[in-house]
């Protein structure tokens, strides 16, 4: 350890390393989901309440099950990104690995049940 | 130079010494709400699944989501959702120079949490 030089020892052991993607990646999707959250909103709570038959019938429709769908994919997308950071922040080691990786697989997972369910109620 | 002190030095002042701040506060908020919509989220997945399943199980899980207890976590999720909505908005100001000295900022904080409370209530009189 004596022997290493600072220059040596310092590699690599920055914070700007490759934060741009992942930043951008949440800018993107926080834009996204601007205009998709009050779309969402106000489809899925006006629909939230009906009856089976009438859920059926209105997520049947193009419009509500399109802005439902895309409205899971980019947020769970934009969640797992933001719960990445969370667990980086407070999370160390071998556990922090495994914990962004199940929350990637949750978020993931829930995305494409969501949207299987929706396909298949809208289809 | 390569022998100066390392990994005894005090460390900078944290949460432990800082007073609450409107900032900091608000800073923290946005993350919790964030991360507490994963519930509702899985809810509303769990929700499309049952309709997509059966009536019978529709009516289960429709059942639990629109009892006092579903309403509830759907009314503060909803109370999250504009608050984050709102913050994010903040970040997206930030992140492009603008509105970061410390007055702006904490009236904007301001506008968030007062703004979340108000479209929380309009969305809850329209739904």
């Amino acid at each position: 350890m004596a022997y290493l030089t600072d220059r040596k020892r310092a590699m690599g052991l920055g914070s700007a390393k490759s934060g741009t993607a992942h930043f951008w990646a949440m800018k993107v999707s926080s834009v996204a989901l601007l205009i998709l959250i009050p779309l969402f909103v106000f489809t899925f709570g006006s629909a939230l309440g009906g009856t089976y038959e009438e859920i059926i019938a209105y997520y049947s429709r193009p419009f509500p099950a399109i802005v439902a769908a895309l409205t899971l994919i980019v947020g769970f997308k934009h969640f797992n990104d933001g719960v990445q950071v969370l667990i980086e922040d407070y999370v160390d080691g071998l556990s922090q690995k495994v914990a962004i990786i199940l929350m990637t697989c949750l978020s993931y997972g829930a995305a494409a049940v969501g949207v299987f369910a929706i396909a298949r109620i809208a289809l | 130079m390569a022998d100066v002190n390392r990994g005894n030095r005090p460390l900078s002042p944290h949460l432990t010494i800082y007073r609450p701040q409107l900032t900091s506060m608000t800073s923290i908020l946005t993350r919790i709400t964030g991360n507490a919509m994963l519930i509702a989220a899985l809810l509303i997945v769990w929700w499309f699944l049952a309709a997509a399943t059966s009536a019978e199980y529709f009516d289960f899980a429709n059942g639990f989501i629109t009892s006092w207890f579903g309403d509830l976590i759907m009314f503060l999720s909803l109370l999250g959702l504009w608050y984050h909505t709102l913050a994010g908005i903040r970040h997206l100001i930030w992140d492009n120079g603008y509105a970061l000295d410390i007055p702006t900022a904490e009236k904007l904080g301001w506008a968030a949490l007062i703004g979340s409370v108000v479209l929380t209530i309009i969305t809850a009189l329209i739904i």
